[in-house]
């Protein structure tokens, strides 16, 4: 034992492992009253990890070229040994992951967890959440299936209607006059490499910005308003070993759920992959419908929403950004200073339950093929969308808070 | 460290020239990254416009060339064909051809350059789903609802139809008038496709 602490001396001595440890482990103090909603956090980073791993193991038998690509899927599918299990764990794993994000973000907007002093947090988040867009898009193309084709074809194109730049920017983006060989290499280095670099940076920044404030909690109060002799918050437990304990709690169950889709509906009868896929890319044939995988339709289903104006599809993609980046400026939308859920005012809850309903019918929307009832619908959901982040901002003016407490309720 | 004497004006200035040395230095270096995106010679060349000779073209006749993987259709029209283009206008979904699926030069009933309206350029995929329609000029044809056919496209997959200016009909599954690609003639008989000639 004294040879381990020995080791652990001399280590420490030449870089700060105890004190990392310390700091973000054993006396990282979080709220003593995290819920259910808490787990989201840990279990996108054991999705990053399942993502990272299973990556690298497809890449060995994968071969970005247009002529191959296709075929080495099905390759991976049915002679690699296992090859079929990693596969399938790295396609569940991009819809878990943004099932888990978007829960997480869910979280955040419960319990105010954006605001002061919170916001860079947020806005690391926002900025996961963009480049992991970006990284399931440009994989979505790897397997050159149909719909991978003409999902890339239809979303490039998008670039295309941005005014005076756009025809010149859609050729760049893809090395061609068509997505190609040319257009598969590159979002194949993208999606290994350029991407996944950023995401871990972000993460790093992400988290190191959260335990620098520390974290919220289901009341929205700071736990460090409140601190013992020791200079530790009451309220406050060490996240090691109470949260990781908690946390791999949350993991099993959540491994539970992944195994069952992973094993039983890894397709999830065209969500999770769309059956067009399994049909080799061709620039000459499109599919009957274009839809994009669910995790991306209800932001589809607001670029579909916005009709062109002057034979120009800009406004929809101007429209489809505006709905991701006014995400960041959600700290300064929202004025209200209570943070939780718990004492907000009841248009608030209503407010908020509207949103997620309304967000549940544009993704389905998204998905479906367009009638005239549908596309009104989703201007409707559309109108909803960018209004409740707008009401956000009267709100304060009229809405009845509760007293917050001082110390967390159990 | 002694900052005594040190002329703070020289070095504020030299900091920041050496800075904008360094970022214009940092520019150039990121652009061959940048431009390497560009199309590759191989696939500028796959890319590159096509000559079309009309020179022994047939009043009805249609030649099909190929441009960037796209089939391209030039039809010569006869006179007949452009009588008929007016007496449609009332059954097509955008006669005017408003949505812009032309250049600006075919922005019109040929959907073709002034200086020849005869020969329409088309580029041949159906605008609902890809396929590629079939050249229909039979006017009358039974299949087609006989003295209601004025000649024209037809879509086989989806029966999308579209006049001999490429102009769909309004309520079928297509939503937009065939596309004319940027073209134009190097002399009387040969059409370049692919690129407008400078005077669009």
């Amino acid at each position: 034992m004294s040879m381990m602490n020995q080791l652990l001396g001399w280590v420490d001595a030449r870089f700060p492992l105890s004190k990392m440890w310390k700091e973000h482990l054993s006396e990282y103090y979080a709220p003593k009253n995290f819920n259910f909603w808490y787990f989201f956090g840990s279990l996108a980073l054991l999705v990053l990890v399942i993502q990272i791993v299973t990556g690298i193991f497809l890449t060995m038998s994968y071969k970005p070229d247009g002529e191959l690509a296709f075929g080495s899927v099905e390759f991976i599918m049915r002679d690699v040994e296992w090859g079929w299990l990693i596969r399938y764990m790295h396609t569940t794993g991009a819809s878990a992951f943004f099932a888990v994000v978007y829960l997480h973000m869910f979280r955040a907007m419960l319990y105010g967890s954006y605001k002061a002093p919170r916001e860079l947090i947020w806005i690391f988040g926002c900025l996961i959440f963009l480049v992991l867009m970006a990284e399931a898009f440009f994989g979505y193309l790897l397997p050159w299936g149909q719909m991978s084709y003409w999902g890339a074809q239809v979303i490039i194109n998008l670039f295309q209607a941005i005014p005076f730049i756009g025809p010149e920017l859609a050729v760049w983006i893809r090395g061609d006059f068509v997505i190609s060989d040319a257009s598969l290499n590159r979002f194949f280095a993208l999606h290994v490499i350029a991407l996944p670099i950023v995401l871990l940076g972000l993460v790093v920044a992400h988290i190191i910005a959260l335990h620098e404030v520390g974290s919220n909690n289901p009341d929205g109060i700071e736990i460090k308003k409140h601190k013992g002799p020791d200079g530790k918050p009451l309220d406050g437990i060490p996240f090691h070993p109470y949260y990781t304990v908690k946390d791999i709690v949350g993991v099993v169950v959540f491994l539970m759920v992944f195994s069952l889709v992973m094993f039983f509906a890894p397709e999830m009868g065209g969500f999770f992959i769309e059956h067009p896929n399994f049909i080799p890319a061709d620039p000459m044939k499109t599919p009957e419908h274009i839809a994009p995988v669910w995790y991306f339709t209800p932001y589809y289903a607001i670029l579909a929403a916005v009709p062109a104006i002057g034979g120009s599809a800009f406004p929809g993609v101007a429209a489809m950004g505006a709905a991701v980046v006014i995400l960041f400026f959600l700290p300064w939308l929202d004025r209200q200073p209570v943070k939780s859920i718990r004492y907000r005012g009841l248009c608030y809850k209503v407010l908020l339950f509207g949103f997620v309903a309304n967000f549940i019918m544009l993704g389905y929307l998204g998905a479906v093929p367009p009638t005239p009832v549908k596309t009104l619908l989703a201007q409707i959901g559309t109108v909803y969308y960018f209004g409740f982040f707008f009401a956000l901002w009267f709100l304060p003016m009229f809405e009845k808070t509760k007293p917050v407490p001082e110390r967390v309720t159990s | 460290m002694s900052t005594e004497g040190v002329d703070k004006g020289r070095r504020r200035f030299l900091t920041a020239a050496t800075t904008a040395v360094g970022a214009v230095g940092a520019g150039f270096a990121i652009a061959p990254f940048v431009i390497s995106w560009q199309p590759s010679a191989r696939a500028q060349a796959a890319g590159a416009p096509v000559e079309v000779d009309i020179s022994r073209m047939q009043p009805g006749q249609m030649v099909t060339v190929e441009w960037r993987g796209q089939p391209i259709w030039v039809v010569r029209r006869t006179e007949q064909n452009m009588n008929e283009l007016e007496r449609v206008e009332d059954g097509l979904q955008d006669p005017q051809s408003n949505v812009p699926q032309q250049p600006e030069y075919a922005k019109n009933r040929f959907r073709a350059r002034e200086q020849n309206p005869e020969y329409v350029v088309l580029v041949g995929i159906c605008t609902h789903l890809g396929c590629s329609p079939t050249y229909r000029p039979d006017i009358g044809a039974a299949d087609l609802g006989g003295s209601n056919w004025r000649g024209g496209f037809f879509c086989p997959c989806h029966g999308s139809r579209f006049d001999l200016s490429g102009r769909v009909y309004a309520n079928l599954p297509a939503p937009t008038n065939l596309v004319v690609p940027p073209y134009h003639y190097l002399s009387e008989t040969v059409i370049l496709v692919g690129e407008d000639g400078g005077a669009a």
